[in-house]
């Protein structure tokens, strides 16, 4: 694949990412993932000072789908619909098949009454694995700007 | 304990309670700018000692944190002799914020806008041009440095724990907290700690259903379905409730694996809670490594009026309670370790660390709680909340989970603070 043609895969990968999220559409953000795939929610202040606690943890795939089970499930939180808005990606390669990619991110929450508020910004620090003839995210890392969080932290970012 | 309660600057409205036992409570006291005004100055700035830190964040002469008590900026430092010392980050000459950074090492605090500069123990060292320039301005020769510090606070420690207060007549930390919250903490903080990060979280409610919400045990298995469905916590585990004397303080208490699967099952479905459905892909987090000789899985202590410490299977933290307004407060989380864990053990801590804070599987429904308490209650001039799970009457430590009566104990030495007791108030 040619760099033009990664960094087009990898804009598609993304606003699938945030699409899935801002429908509701967990199973389908779940496949976006390959199966030994982490995900982090990171505060900023945290990962600046090298503190290892993180808002989320998960170390593989299992981990992210039982986030979403207990999203599904378990746990009770705001009424809320999410935003995602995206900004430039930056796609730098790390061997054949996996690259770096690295976006900001800001996430507006809106209630069911229809009042919006920002509710997190910050960046993700991602890597994306081919796989076939897919990419997929192999590590997400979400950096919050935002760590004082409004309320709770319960949709994936 | 207070000796004059009622003495105040500010004037608080009339509080009529139905019961004298606190088992009706009026809704309007989350929600009314008087008593929170009041409340910063009878129970944050008054004879209570308010958690500050823990001393590993401050280990050397210099290391400097800021913090807050109730709203009230303050500076926490080691001095030169390193003693932790405590003072409100307020400069003496405009009142601007002193110390403007979340932490470092410095040995003096210089205020930016006129360069004034303090001593580690809050004592003003001196401040430029004060004899002004060629005999001309300057302050007034009356002017006395001595007077005009930052104001300190008392400091005392306990098994790592700083606290700080801002009265002269707070008894001593340890008859404060009480022979079973000083063990309870020595227990917790039994060896060094290292701090693994920290949380922060706000919330859209008064700063009283956060002290409320550890107390009332009766929501813990029905709120938190994750907690309840994997056996974390459970009312059917041994566990219960112990309080100080003077009951505000507490500590709930729970052993996992103490109870019968099917029974707890069959038992929330007849009282038609939940039926769970849910199962764990990769049940790594439910892991609990037994640290403790009591048994005892799970403690949840809180301390009056801003400090909960729990252990939550391996989970361990610190959380301060630092009001913004009457109507938000942000929950200022400590997640810690101990020095000798060993790689794996902190991984797992870390692991489990998915259970608390703001995305925590079985604390995110906490905050939602209070802000739906906090919106419907907000339009209620005569409503009252319910406190009498476990009783009415006497406040008396429990030995079973469904009860709520450690909010009894709060509700009691709050108005005991601000001197709004009723007529034969239990304490």
């Amino acid at each position: 694949m040619s760099a033009a043609a990664i960094e087009k895969a990898a804009d598609e990968l993304m606003a699938n990412y945030a699409d899935c999220i801002d429908d509701g559409r967990f199973d389908d953000w779940l496949e976006l993932f390959t199966e030994d795939a982490s995900y982090k929610v990171v505060a900023r202040d945290n990962h600046d000072r090298g503190l290892p606690a993180t808002m989320v943890l998960c170390t593989n795939k299992n981990m992210i789908r039982d986030r979403i089970a207990a999203l599904l499930g378990a746990t009770k939180y705001n009424f809320h619909y999410d935003r995602h808005v995206v900004g430039q990606l930056r796609v730098r390669p790390r061997s054949d098949d996996e690259w770096e990619l690295r976006a900001s991110y800001a996430v507006f929450q809106t209630s069911d009454e229809g009042r919006s508020s920002l509710f997190s910004v910050g960046r993700y620090d991602d890597r994306i694995r081919r796989q076939g003839d897919r990419l997929l995210f192999c590590a997400k890392t979400v950096v919050v700007d935002t760590f004082a969080i409004p309320g709770m932290l319960a949709t994936p970012l | 304990m207070v000796e004059n309660p009622a003495e105040g600057s500010v004037d608080i409205p009339e509080v009529k309670w139905s019961r004298n036992d606190y088992t009706r409570v009026p809704l309007w006291l989350y929600h009314d700018q008087q008593i929170y005004d009041a409340e910063q100055e009878r129970v944050f700035r008054g004879p209570v000692w308010s958690y500050v830190a823990l001393d590993v964040e401050i280990p050397n002469p210099g290391d400097f944190i800021t913090t807050y008590v109730g709203d009230t900026p303050v500076i926490v430092n080691r001095d030169k002799e390193g003693a932790i010392r405590a003072m409100v980050n307020r400069c003496a000459h405009r009142g601007a914020t002193v110390r403007r950074e979340l932490r470092g090492n410095a040995l003096e605090h210089v205020c930016i806008y006129h360069r004034w500069c303090y001593n580690l123990d809050g004592s003003l060292r001196g401040l430029p041009f004060r004899k002004g320039l060629k005999g001309k301005g300057g302050m007034s020769p009356e002017f006395d440095v001595a007077e005009h510090g930052m104001r300190p606070l008392r400091v005392a420690v306990h098994a790592g724990v700083v606290f700080a207060t801002f009265s002269e007549d707070c008894e001593p930390l340890e008859e404060y907290l009480g022979p079973k919250v000083v063990s309870h903490l020595s227990r917790i903080f039994h060896r060094p700690i290292r701090i693994l990060g920290y949380q922060r979280q706000r919330i859209r409610g008064n700063w009283k259903l956060y002290l409320e919400n550890p107390r009332d045990m009766y929501h813990a298995s029905l709120l938190h379905e994750f907690m309840s469905t994997f056996g974390i916590n459970r009312f059917t585990h041994e566990g219960g409730l112990k309080m100080d004397d003077r009951h505000r303080h507490m500590i709930a208490w729970s052993r996992q694996g103490t109870d019968d699967e099917t029974e707890f099952v069959e038992l929330f479905k007849t009282n038609r809670v939940h039926e769970s459905k849910m199962k764990l892909h990769d049940a790594s987090i439910l892991k609990c490594y037994r640290e403790f000789d009591d048994g005892v899985t799970l403690s949840i202590c809180s301390v009056f009026p801003n400090l909960v410490v729990h252990q939550i299977d391996n989970s361990l933290a610190t959380r301060q309670v630092r009001t913004v307004d009457k109507d938000e407060f942000e929950l200022y989380w400590t997640l810690f370790g101990y020095a000798d864990d060993s790689e794996e053990l902190t991984h797992h801590r870390l692991l489990q660390a998915n259970l608390v804070g703001a995305a925590g599987l079985v604390s995110m429904e906490d905050a939602e709680a209070i802000e739906i308490v906090h919106r419907a209650s907000a339009g209620d001039p005569d409503g009252c909340t319910i406190v009498e799970m476990g009783g009415g009457g006497p406040i008396r430590e429990t030995d079973f989970h469904i009860n709520d009566v450690a909010c009894r104990g709060f509700w009691s030495y709050y108005a005991e603070l601000m001197g709004i007791e009723p007529e034969g108030a239990v304490r």
